[in-house]
């Protein structure tokens, strides 16, 4: 696949990505992607788009993801149709969202056609429950990843610890309403972002 | 289904779309409340087997939505409730990402992006720890820690992860 890939482009983090081939590459890679993700696609989607395929960088990834989970709708679908915009816009978009859903929806309706049967197995439910445990750490262990990208953001390490922190506690111990959380770390995040990217010199709108 | 209930239904979920923050999973108490409590179209355990079903299943969880419509009316059900949950927020995203993108060089862009980069991974800890605390027991936990150190430091197939932990699953092992 990386060998019908258009050429190498830099970008802003000297990274260096690659633009999927056509709609269609990105249609085959997001159901690929969609079918490994049991439990959760993030882990899947960050090691494919940005390790494996090299479409994105890590930065890119989390500007992308950020944007997917302040806004309404499924975090990974918002993923697929921003990534997919970038390159083929919404052709690209329909194709990454598409990909993502189509084989998916159909392998989910079958399980739900064939749950009834086998819901009381014991076999059946302690497999459920070992890849719940799995893709638990999955997420863990992407956040994990993410996290060292956090070293070059402009706020500083220290108080991204303080952000990190502050909403784990808010959202996973807690358990606040997202939406509030969000509003009110992120427009403080935003506002500190804004105050020290202006001292770094960068001009204003 | 008579066609107003359909409406009705279809309407709903239009307007949960744009609430659904998070993802999908942080309006299902209102889907609950609409087709278990109301409409009474599918049962309390329908609607919890919904979303142990799309979590056990590959894909988005949203999928969870479909299951769901697929109990209540079929097919039709599912294909109706999905597009009524993604329209909405799907159009919001295309249109604030190519507005973000076109103006990334703007001051307050990237004061956004670089306020919420931290929010985001710790957004990630915590649906890492809330997946983790919703399974009975603590046996669990160090299959959950040796995961995400795998994850973490290693290439290894995140398949091969997932295959492992259902068969410890299988033979109770965990």
């Amino acid at each position: 696949m990386r060998s019908e890939t258009l050429p190498a482009s830099e970008n802003e983090g000297g990274e260096q990505t690659i633009a999927p081939a056509s709609p269609a590459a990105l249609f085959l890679a997001f159901t690929l992607l969609a079918l490994q993700g049991f439990g959760g696609v993030i882990a899947v989607a960050q090691r494919v788009l940005v390790e494996q395929r090299r479409w994105l960088t890590r930065d890119q990834f989390i500007e992308i993801l950020a944007l997917a989970q302040v806004l309404p709708g499924p975090n990974v679908c918002n993923v697929a149709l921003m990534t997919g915009d970038r390159f083929f816009g919404w052709r690209g978009a329909f194709a990454a969202l598409g990909g993502m859903m189509a084989l998916p929806l159909m392998i989910v309706l079958g399980v739900a056609a064939a749950y009834s049967q086998y819901a009381a197995d014991a076999v059946v439910a302690g497999a459920f429950r070992g890849m719940g445990a799995v893709a638990a750490g999955l997420i863990l262990g992407t956040a994990l990843k993410l996290a060292s990208a956090l070293g070059s953001n402009p706020m500083g390490v220290r108080v991204c610890w303080i952000g990190g922190t502050g909403v784990f506690i808010s959202v996973a111990l807690l358990r606040l309403p997202l939406v509030w959380v969000l509003l009110v770390l992120g427009s403080l995040g935003c506002a500190f972002a804004w105050s020290r990217l202006r001292a770094a010199g960068v001009a204003e709108d | 289904m008579p066609i107003t209930d359909w409406l009705i239904l279809s309407g709903h979920f239009l307007l949960l779309s744009l609430l659904s923050i998070g993802g999908a999973i942080t309006v299902a108490p209102d889907m609950h409340r609409v087709m278990v409590d109301e409409m009474a179209l599918i049962t309390d355990a329908q609607f919890s087997a919904s979303i142990a079903i799309a979590q056990a299943s590959p894909g988005p969880n949203v999928l969870f939505v479909a299951v769901m419509g697929y109990q209540a009316a079929g097919i039709a059900g599912a294909v109706v409730v999905l597009t009524a949950i993604m329209l909405p927020s799907t159009t919001l995203a295309l249109l604030a990402a190519r507005w973000g993108q076109a103006r990334r060089h703007w001051l307050s862009v990237r004061a956004f992006k670089a306020g919420m980069a931290p929010l985001v991974v710790g957004l990630l800890f915590a649906t890492g720890w809330i997946l983790a605390a919703s399974i009975d027991g603590w046996h669990h936990v160090l299959l959950t820690a040796v995961t995400a150190l795998l994850v973490w430091r290693t290439r290894m197939h995140l398949l091969f992860l997932i295959g492992a932990g259902a068969l410890l699953g299988a033979f109770g092992w965990v």
